[in-house]
């Protein structure tokens, strides 16, 4: 604690992780607080458990996607780069970037978004929503509210309106092609102050 | 023999001048302090020093700010109080928004669950990670300006040498002399309760006795609050909590009896301690009738409900005093109550209190630091500035639960003490979130899907 300065040179690699996901200073060193504020161990690293703790998320009902999302596949730990990495995706994306196809996708893009949102729907990440997990999903979001069969054709409802090459699964582009109308910028982005 | 004679007259005049200063002493803290106690007036002394204060911690914040631009540091405002914008909007609002965006068909055939309803709780889930309501309210509140206390120096170094001599200064100050000040009538007045409160216990039942314990309990919690040096304002008196009833308060920390009782006289409500506390329950116990539980007792809620609404039925005996937060908020908010105190069927006077955080911090984070530090704490900050506001007694309605009265008196405290009313659990702050909140949320959800099916089914 201190001043800004001091505390981001409390982060290594800092410039390249202002760089990459487009936060300024001052929101580095906020979701720096933050992060040692949930790494109650003082490890450097969070774990699920550390997601676990923080109560609203406990009670969201896709809660354990969510801190699955932040895990890569086979790692227990995230480190503060890939914190902020990850939260980056919902800032607002910026208006003014001129696209430029030679540029890596930004973290904050329609694009990334959509991805992120995908991820949370496919877990066993084979590219394709099948509908065992359009179901597992459902079960999670009602789980005791409505029967077995509700959820089922339910899930076959929204297959059948966005499989478009029907093979019984979506893909990402069928997903991207369900959502073309909504904004997702808008309804995915989180405003940060200052 | 020479430098004995030479020791004997200093001695001597050490020997008076230390028993002069100690009279001079004395009679200072019994003019000023304890007899204006006795009689529950005041001179006006601690809202005279409370205005200093409050002048000089306006130069000192002016100073500091002003060093952090001459010296080009980004004053990390660390007392704004979020990382991000978090917009009040409920489920349903949401949901429905997204959807009417994006829908490709009208809506009256749209599809019962949409893909994109994943966002709203995609993006509120990431929310809380970000920034938590219950977390924050958990840790002491941020202050805007400095009050010269390390304590809750989270931005200021050392920025100019005439701020760190007034530090120093307070330091000295508060340390040299307001503690030990403070210390002296901390034990003057609860010995006082306690050797008091003994002797009238001898007295036989009868107006006699009550009335002189009533007047004992005053005196000596106000002697406690000068010796917090808490400058207290009580608004709407007219709604002070009668007999039969029961008085319910927000909680911040266990001074909150103090400021209370020594404005009225309420019947206390907790278990019994072991120790110092234990002592002093015994002795208050004998003078007017208290509720003091064993530890076995406090779990059986039958007895405990039992013997409230025995002595709430009775009117000669004083309102019962109770904290149903069960644990203590640091002041910005105001947690679920538990229903059990709204269970009585008795009136209820709730009171609102709203501590001041510029002279010092009464929060108690009991898994921070003990009841002795705590102490030491609060008597070492400037002063605890704080308001009581008595709220219109409110009584359970028809068709309504204790859960929903407890709900309604709640929002009425939030309200008047300009505190949040936040929906969740004290307990929180120690156990996890039961899953009752998430089928909450679940609740939600399905009757905005099957709703629209069973709409459906029906056209």
């Amino acid at each position: 604690m201190g001043t800004t300065n001091s505390t981001l040179s409390k982060i290594p690699n800092v410039e390249e992780l202002m760089q990459e996901t487009g936060f300024t200073p001052a929101h580095i060193v906020r979701l720096y607080d933050r992060f040692e504020a949930l790494d109650k161990e003082k490890t450097g690293l969070l774990r699920p458990q550390d997601f676990g703790a923080i109560n609203r998320l406990a009670m969201n009902p896709i809660g354990d996607r969510i801190i699955g999302a932040f895990f890569s596949p086979g790692q227990e730990t995230v480190d503060f780069h890939s914190f902020v990495r990850i939260l980056a995706h919902f800032r607002p994306a910026d208006k003014k970037r001129p696209k430029d196809p030679s540029m890596p996708e930004p973290v904050n893009s329609r694009t990334s978004k959509l991805k992120f949102a995908f991820q949370l729907y496919d877990q066993d990440k084979d590219g394709k929503i099948s509908r065992a997990e359009l179901l597992q999903v459902l079960r999670s979001m009602l789980e005791m509210q409505v029967t077995e069969e509700q959820l089922e054709s339910i899930a076959d409802r929204t297959i059948q309106e966005a499989d478009l090459d029907k093979d019984d699964a979506i893909s990402f582009e069928e997903f991207r092609k369900s959502l073309e109308k909504v904004n997702i910028d808008h309804k995915m982005s989180i405003r940060f102050l200052r | 023999m020479g430098p004995f004679l030479d020791f004997n007259p200093f001695d001597n005049l050490l020997c008076i001048l230390l028993g002069i200063s100690f009279t001079v002493w004395f009679t200072l803290l019994l003019v000023f302090i304890i007899v204006p106690a006795i009689f529950g007036v005041s001179f006006g002394i601690r809202r005279l020093y409370m205005k200093t204060l409050l002048k000089i911690f306006e130069w000192a914040t002016h100073r500091i700010e002003r060093g952090a631009k001459d010296n080009n540091h980004l004053l990390y405002k660390h007392y704004s109080n979020a990382i991000i914008a978090k917009e009040p909007t409920s489920l349903e609002e949401e949901i429905n928004e997204i959807r009417r965006r994006g829908s490709n068909r009208d809506l009256d055939s749209a599809s019962a669950f949409e893909m994109s309803d994943i966002f709203y709780f995609c993006r509120r889930g990431v929310e809380s990670i970000m920034d938590d309501e219950v977390t924050k309210r958990f840790s002491a509140e941020e202050l805007e300006s400095w009050n010269l206390l390390t304590r809750s120096n989270y931005n200021f170094q050392h920025i100019s040498l005439r701020l760190t001599v007034l530090w120093g200064l307070g330091v000295v100050i508060r340390y040299g002399f307001l503690l030990p000040l403070r210390v002296t009538l901390a034990f003057t007045g609860v010995g006082l309760l306690v050797v008091l409160t003994s002797i009238i216990g001898f007295l036989p039942n009868g107006r006699m006795k009550n009335f002189l314990s009533e007047q004992v309990h005053l005196m000596c919690y106000r002697i406690c609050v000068r010796a917090l040096t808490a400058i207290i304002t009580y608004h709407d008196s007219e709604n002070k909590p009668k007999n039969g009833g029961i008085c319910v308060a927000n909680h911040t920390s266990p001074i909150d009896v103090i400021i209370l009782a020594s404005d009225g006289c309420y019947a206390m409500v907790g278990q019994i301690h072991g120790g110092l506390m234990g002592v002093i329950q015994k002795s208050m116990v004998k003078a007017c009738p208290h509720i003091w539980f064993e530890r076995s007792e406090v779990k059986d809620r039958h007895l405990v409900a039992k013997r409230l609404s025995d002595h709430v039925e009775d009117t000669t005996k004083l309102p019962i005093l109770i904290f149903p937060e069960g644990t203590c908020i640091n002041n910005t908010s105001v947690m679920m109550f538990k229903k059990g105190s709204f269970e009585i069927g008795s009136t209820v006077y709730p009171v609102a209190i709203k501590y001041d955080p510029r002279f010092g911090d009464a929060f108690w984070n009991s898994s921070q630091f003990g009841m002795v530090n705590y102490l030491l704490r609060m008597m070492s900050s400037w002063a605890i500035v704080c308001s009581v506001w008595y709220l219109p007694p409110m009584t359970r309605e028809e068709g309504e639960d204790a859960v929903q009265f407890a709900s309604r008196v709640k929002a009425a405290i939030a309200r008047q003490g300009g505190l949040v009313d936040l929906l969740w659990d004290g307990g929180l702050k120690r156990g996890k979130v039961k899953d009752a909140f998430k089928e909450e949320q679940q609740k939600l959800y399905s009757k905005m899907l099957v709703g629209t099916q069973e709409d459906r089914s029906r056209s």
